[in-house]
């Protein structure tokens, strides 16, 4: 048995391990971590468990989590970009009961974000960890169905198949329809699934100062972009990448550079455009508030 | 371990048929090629040469292992004693079992192609035909779309199959034109040899015969080697210059493909033709 930190024991549910997983377990998920960055981009296979929630919920990024968090972390989970969604909040409390450190819900307070789907608006800095969940790590395997054959081709760096697809699309509707999920290839060698992140998101990896750790739990692989490393989305010289464009700003805070999401409000089809990221929704909100107020005296 | 590499150098443009220097050697040559399954025996002392521009016919029946040699001799299927060596546009003569496997496999999708029985097992079947015969380049490292799609029309037009079909996919086309798509998808990367495992089976004959006939243009224009594999004589006849007849996994006869027919010298031989229709 691990000895227990008494000062953090009143705020923590009683009979489980710090971060609920066992040490053992923690330790091995690090090795495995440590691995990924040191090959960045690059699928390491670790031996997933069973965590208190289903499969396609997060057990790869809550795993990461909870092998990394310390007393001292401040923990912000969202899930598409909110911080008040079933998943966000579930898993912030699943940390809390079990670890008692901080949670906030701001970018920029927290030290350790596990996000489903987005990466936050507010630019990430040095020291944080970005953890993803990710669904199906493998960014060939809708195209190569032999798992044998996929790691053969990134050992080789065999990677013409990904343009194959992005062909079809342009081939098909015009332009690469992908919107999410957009394959990326990091440093220069490994193809990169970056999980279900909207392409709004994929150039924000691109040399972030932040770790972004990723954890598929289902298919029990973990892989890395370190600080600072290259992130390219894949293109082609006559279509290349673009992000996703609104003709709106979000309609609570006005914001024309940030990812929005559009809501349906009533039976009619009246809608209106928001931000997905409420703290950075919020946190404009509030500025603009006291600027007014300023003005205002 | 294997470290030999293989560099692909993209042929010139514009001439279609290359200056084949004769004195070079043979473009394929086996030696002593073996492989078993557990005690049974796929092929033995298998050795041939192949020269630049020239068309094998494999032929013999149906397990005597046609498909083993051709598999042994693509790089598909590491034999279990003798020798393929490849002669390269600029590297000279490579072992190809020597090769790294990036190397090998580089190699198998640039400077060779290998056209199956079924089509649908060498092309993708969900991505349009512009995208099965682009994927080479791509993998080559192709990344401009206008200049994929623009080859793969022209490849597309050189199989004599209508362009505006580019953007269908291979489910909707007939054997044929699979067929036919297949061999496009091949020779984009400008080959200079070629595999077939009975290309023309499972097509009705006249289908059979317009593919043949594309095959012989094809091979004429563009100097290709080529092992095909058959059990159709008349394939052998129409297309190769050359003959190897197998039985029980051995060559037992090898020599210019109206020698063999003509006059047959191995039982077996004599049998095989013998056993010909005439309609």
């Amino acid at each position: 048995m691990n000895a227990l930190d008494e000062s953090v024991l009143d705020t923590r549910e009683a009979g489980y391990n710090f971060a609920y997983l066992d040490e053992r377990t923690k330790r091995m998920i690090r090795r495995a971590i440590l691995k990924a960055v040191a090959i960045p981009g690059y699928q390491v296979s670790f031996g997933s468990r069973e965590m208190p929630l289903p499969y396609g919920w997060g057990t790869g990024g809550i795993q990461i989590t909870a092998s990394i968090i310390g007393h001292d972390d401040v923990l912000k989970v969202i899930d598409q970009g909110a911080d008040d969604t079933v998943n966000a909040v579930n898993i912030r409390r699943f940390f809390q009961r079990t670890t008692g450190v901080a949670t906030t819900e701001r970018t920029s307070a927290a030290t350790l974000i596990q996000t489903r789907h987005r990466i936050p608006e507010i630019p990430l800095c040095e020291g944080q960890i970005l953890v993803y969940q990710v669904p199906i790590p493998e960014p060939l395997a809708k195209l190569e169905p032999r798992e044998a054959e996929t790691r053969v081709l990134h050992g080789l760096a065999e990677y013409g198949l990904m343009h194959v697809k992005l062909y079809e699309d342009i081939a098909r509707h015009g332009h690469v329809a992908a919107t999410y999920d957009y394959p990326v290839m990091v440093d220069g060698r490994f193809l990169m699934s970056p999980s279900p992140i909207p392409k709004f998101d994929n150039p924000k990896m691109h040399m972030n100062p932040a770790l972004q750790l990723f954890g598929a739990g289902r298919e029990k692989r973990i892989y890395a972009v370190p600080p600072y490393t290259r992130v390219e989305s894949l293109a082609f010289e006559d279509h290349p990448f673009e992000i996703q464009r609104w003709r709106e700003a979000c309609s609570m805070c006005g914001a024309r550079d940030s990812f929005l999401d559009e809501v349906i409000t009533d039976d009619n089809g009246a809608r209106m455009f928001v931000c997905s990221d409420t703290d950075y929704c919020s946190l404009r909100r509030a500025d603009s508030l006291d600027t007014t107020q300023g003005e205002d005296q | 371990m294997n470290t030999a590499q293989w560099r692909y150098v993209p042929p010139p443009e514009g001439n279609d048929v290359e200056s084949i220097a004769a004195e070079a050697g043979p473009i394929l040559r086996a030696s002593g090629l073996a492989k078993r399954y557990g005690a049974r025996v796929a092929i033995e002392d298998v050795a041939f040469d192949l020269w630049p521009g020239e068309v094998l016919a494999v032929v013999g029946e149906s397990g005597s292992g046609k498909t083993t040699l051709l598999n042994c001799i693509s790089a598909r299927l590491k034999p279990d004693a003798g020798q393929v060596e490849f002669l390269t546009r600029h590297e000279g003569v490579v072992d190809i079992y020597g090769l790294s496997e990036a190397s090998r496999r580089l190699l198998a999708r640039t400077d060779w192609g290998y056209v199956h029985q079924n089509p649908a097992e060498g092309l993708r079947m969900d991505v349009s035909a512009g995208a099965n015969v682009g994927e080479r380049l791509m993998s080559l490292g192709e990344r401009h779309y206008g200049r994929i799609r623009s080859q793969a029309a022209q490849w597309l037009a050189r199989v004599e199959m209508d362009a505006s079909r580019i953007d269908e996919s291979p489910v909707a086309f007939s054997g044929g034109m699979r067929q036919r798509l297949q061999i496009a998808r091949n020779l984009v990367t400008r080959p200079r040899l070629v595999f077939m495992d009975e290309p023309t089976s499972g097509l009705d004959v006249s289908v059979q015969a317009r593919l043949l006939d594309l095959l012989r243009t094809l091979t004429h224009h563009l100097g290709l080697a080529c092992v095909i594999v058959t059990h159709d004589l008349a394939v052998a006849r129409l297309l190769a210059q050359r003959m190897l007849v197998m039985k029980d996994g051995r060559v037992v006869e090898l020599g210019l493909t109206d020698q063999v027919l003509d006059d047959p010298q191995h039982p077996y031989t004599q049998l095989l033709v013998s056993s010909v229709l005439q309609p």
